[in-house]
């Protein structure tokens, strides 16, 4: 999967996590997905966590169907979640990779292990019979 | 009865359960799936007995979470 992003969307997540730490930060992402191995990412919701924690995070269901609706109203389609590790590289956790439940989406990861230079990863976490199988995605920022 | 799931408007046999709307539309991994009817978190215990009327709007939601 070729997943494109701006760099004006790389630069709110970032600023929004960092606002965030300690805890964890997270979103959704959507946008075209027209199903040829590409996607482009269009809008990066940016969302409560939950847990309010640096260690967990789980999306407000209310902010998610707010941000579903308005995905349809603009004509784009999920195409995954975001969230942030405060402290931890950007890789899926164990616990990332349980709770990932949809082989089709694309997770970020951004990582403030480094704050002076957050790294931002995306991945597929695909169900297998005998578990998960954990695929790192092409990222590129559109900078401009 | 028509109603909308997702967005899309559907035809659906009146009363339908939202337990039986799951499984009708071969909902994956049901356990981590929120439902909304016209906005409206409905609590997963009660998927059996929420008949849906005429109208209402069906979302469903996958939990999305995850840790370090």
């Amino acid at each position: 999967m070729r997943i494109t992003i701006k760099r004006s969307d790389v630069d709110e997540m970032i600023r929004h996590a960092l606002s965030e730490r300690p805890d964890e930060a997270c979103g959704l992402i959507a946008g075209r997905d027209p199903e040829d191995g590409t996607r482009v990412i269009e809008k990066v919701y940016l969302l409560t966590n939950t847990d309010h924690t640096n260690e967990h995070f789980s999306i407000d269901p209310k902010e998610q169907l707010k941000a579903v609706k308005d995905m349809r109203a603009n004509g784009m389609v999920p195409l995954g979640n975001w969230h942030s590790h405060p402290e931890t590289p950007s890789r899926p956790s164990e616990e990332d990779i349980r709770l990932a439940n949809d082989s089709r989406a694309s997770y970020l990861i951004l990582s403030l292990e480094n704050e002076d230079a957050p790294v931002l990863n995306a991945f597929c976490i695909e169900k297998k019979e005998d578990g998960k199988n954990v695929r790192k995605e092409e990222l590129i920022v559109l900078e401009g | 009865m028509k109603i909308t799931v997702a967005g899309e408007k559907k035809e659906v046999a009146d009363g339908l359960s939202i337990a039986a709307l799951i499984e009708q539309e071969n909902v994956e991994t049901p356990q981590y799936v929120t439902v909304s009817v016209n906005e409206e978190f409905i609590d997963s215990g009660a998927f059996d007995t929420y008949q849906l009327s005429e109208g209402d709007e069906v979302e469903f939601l996958y939990f999305m979470g995850g840790g370090r």
